[in-house]
């Protein structure tokens, strides 16, 4: 879908849709669409962002593509197969390739396991033949691929800071040598000093490794900083999709161009010189999104025409954008919207 | 100390100290010997990474750090010790002179009461007044933190509302009393980024209208950088550096305050290859060392820094550092380039 449309793409999704039946009320349930119609590529060693608010659908992605909750319709294509028809054994071979790391790594390493145990887990489960020596070794090599020494091997969770259990879940999800990597907020739960950190290691390991990964985040300037190009999620659907270039320097939907104002901006002067920021409302309830663009309640180009129709995904400048206005917003005020430069 | 010539500081913290007991017997310090002044109508970012005891020094203003805390020093609000009152006169300022703004609203809202108790509750407790009187300013607090339909409001209950209406809740409940100050904790890290906007952009009318002075706790610069007009950095339970929002932004004095700032990406400007960081974690303050805390991170160690704790001296008029390295720093980001 980049400019380089033919290159290989490793994982090409096609119509995600994601559904959940959830409880309203006594007795009453009712389907609630988390993710509506998503497609996108990922070409081999590239990373894709996915960012959008809480509720969005972000992590939705992830886990249907994974496979940890059922997607309810579209295809994933990867490496010939379509991961959400795999089942049984071939999917099971399947997970080695893909692997997550989570936000709050605290809560998702086992308390009861050593870095040690937590690391070499994966390699038990999908190369049962190795040695234990050869566990062994693995498991050293890739604590210090991630920047730790065997002096962490015994540790629990609890005698670990957030930055050091972040690696070990990062050494988990790598030993296995997956091809792709989903990370859903990798950077969130962690102290400003120790963000850059990991940031550094993900970006290291992946030239390192030629890992292609899906960084899920709700912080632009990460993402900007990791990925090589942009998925905009709102209430489940896509608003934009845009390599980063394009994405930071002439966003062309209005809700991208509303997060990238909205972001606090980390210098008194820009916050002075910057116009105040547009977007009021929040995000409705994904139980009951409105009419056709699910932006447009909070949308102030909208028109008639979002209520009545939903736009579709289509080309404008350098961007995929949903949006029914959007050639007449790029011309009106095309480069107001990006953050003042240094 | 570093007083703004004209006005009286409203709030003084004068050498405060705020240490827990541990079963070992020693006690742990987190807070150790902060000086701080807020102006009438000022606002205050108070900056650190978790651990470094800026939410400590918050609570130690308002005596709600719990039964075991060891606190020390002197706070004074227009002259009046805090520290040591007794509790009746301390609930006379709390709530009414002084009010806080939790982090998350969801767990700072009582789940069993609707909206309008909750509201109404801070008036009966301050001011004595009747139902319908804690009703009708409540509305009107509920108008100016810009909650729709204030009225149906009143009768919900928190979990009828979003995140962003709850903290305007929260806010609303801390401005019941006519307080001069507002101390924020984080008040906007809980919330999604189109929201946390909406919620400064509030703040800081609040500041020009009602002239409410902020101590603001946030450990994103961001943050700062949006609403402050002075900033105090804070690293292992003490102050390192103390200026105006645009001195400490353009020039910071501190080595920590610079990586702090450095070490986040920028969403304009060229990006570098590796952002820069600053290495190591930040230190267990059951096991701090002798000199500088951050001394074992730093980028400009000397070998002095490793024995003594610099003091917080004033560098230049209303910039104050605590860091014994006397050049210009600009190390750091010429590593960028």
């Amino acid at each position: 879908m980049s400019s380089a449309a033919p290159a290989r793409s490793l994982l090409r999704v096609t119509g995600l849709s994601v559904s959940y039946r959830v409880r309203v009320g006594r007795g009453r349930a009712a389907l609630l669409h988390a993710v509506r119609d998503v497609s996108f590529e990922l070409e081999s060693g590239q990373t894709l962002g996915i960012v959008g608010e809480s509720g969005s659908g972000k992590s939705s992605i992830a886990r249907a593509l994974l496979r940890l909750i059922p997607a309810s319709s579209g295809q994933a294509c990867f490496d010939g197969q379509d991961l959400l028809q795999l089942q049984g054994a071939p999917l099971q071979r399947m997970r080695r390739s893909l692997q997550l790391i989570f936000q709050d790594p605290l809560a998702s390493l086992d308390p009861r396991m050593s870095a040690e145990e937590a690391v070499s887990e994966p390699l038990r489960v999908f190369e049962p033949a190795l040695s234990a020596a050869e566990r062994s070794a693995r498991t050293l090599a890739m604590l210090e691929a991630v920047g730790l020494s065997a002096r962490y091997l015994h540790r629990l969770p609890h005698e670990l800071s957030g930055g050091q259990a972040q690696r070990i879940a990062i050494a988990r999800a790598l030993i296995v040598r997956p091809r792709l990597l989903f990370c859903d907020e990798p950077l969130s739960s962690l102290d400003v000093s120790i963000k850059s950190q990991i940031a550094n290691l993900l970006m290291q390991l992946q030239a390192q490794l030629g890992l292609s990964m899906v960084f899920i985040s709700h912080d632009l300037a990460a993402v900007r900083f990791a990925c090589s190009r942009v998925l905009v999620l709102y209430l489940g659907r896509v608003m934009e999709l845009a390599d980063r270039d394009a994405l930071f320097s002439a966003a062309r939907h209005p809700y991208t161009r509303a997060l990238l104002q909205s972001a606090p901006l980390p210098d008194p002067r820009l916050v002075r010189q910057r116009p105040a920021a547009a977007l009021g409302g929040e995000i409705p309830s994904p139980l009951a999104p409105p009419s056709g663009c699910v932006f447009r309640t909070r949308c102030p180009h909208a028109i008639d025409r979002c209520a009545a129709q939903i736009p579709a995904l289509r080309r404008v400048g350098d961007s995929l954008v949903a949006c029914h206005r959007a050639e007449e917003i790029a011309a009106a005020t095309l480069t107001s919207c990006a953050p003042p430069g240094r | 100390m570093n007083s703004p010539p004209s006005a009286e500081p409203l709030l003084q913290l004068q050498d405060v100290s705020v240490a827990y007991p541990t079963a070992s017997g020693a006690a742990v310090p987190v807070v150790r010997g902060v000086n701080l002044q807020l102006a009438p109508g000022e606002i205050l970012g108070l900056a650190g990474e978790s651990g470094c005891g800026k939410t400590q020094l918050l609570l130690s203003i308002i005596g709600l750090n719990g039964p075991h805390a060891q606190l020390h020093g002197s706070v004074r609000y227009r002259g009046q010790e805090l520290l040591a009152s007794p509790l009746a006169e301390l609930n006379r300022v709390r709530g009414a002179r002084i009010a806080m703004v939790f982090q998350d609203p969801a767990t700072a809202l009582n789940p069993y009461l609707s909206i309008g108790r909750q509201l109404g509750e801070v008036l009966r407790f301050h001011g004595g007044v009747s139902g319908r009187e804690a009703r009708e300013r409540a509305c009107e607090m509920l108008e100016a933190v810009q909650v729709g339909d204030p009225r149906r409001r009143l009768q919900q209950y928190p979990h009828e509302l979003s995140g962003g209406m709850r903290q305007r809740v929260v806010i609303a409940m801390a401005l019941m009393a006519s307080p001069e100050i507002l101390l924020a904790d984080e008040p906007t890290t809980a919330l999604d980024v189109t929201v946390q906007s909406q919620i400064l952009r509030l703040l800081r009318e609040l500041r020009e209208r009602h002239g409410i002075a902020l101590l603001l706790v946030s450990h994103d610069m961001g943050v700062i950088a949006e609403l402050a007009d002075r900033v105090a950095v804070m690293y292992a339970g003490r102050i390192v550096e103390q200026a105006g929002i645009d001195t400490l932004f353009e020039q910071p004095r501190h080595p920590y305050t610079e990586a702090l700032q450095l070490c986040v990406p920028s969403l304009a400007g060229p990006l570098p290859q590796r952002l820069p960081s600053i290495p190591g974690a930040p230190p267990d303050p059951a096991a701090l060392a002798p000199g500088c805390a951050f001394a074992p991170r730093c980028a400009y160690r000397l070998a002095l820094c490793e024995q003594h704790p610099p003091e917080l001296l004033e560098a230049e008029p209303g910039h104050w550092k605590a860091c014994h390295y006397d050049q210009p720093l600009g190390r750091l980001r010429d590593a960028l380039t």
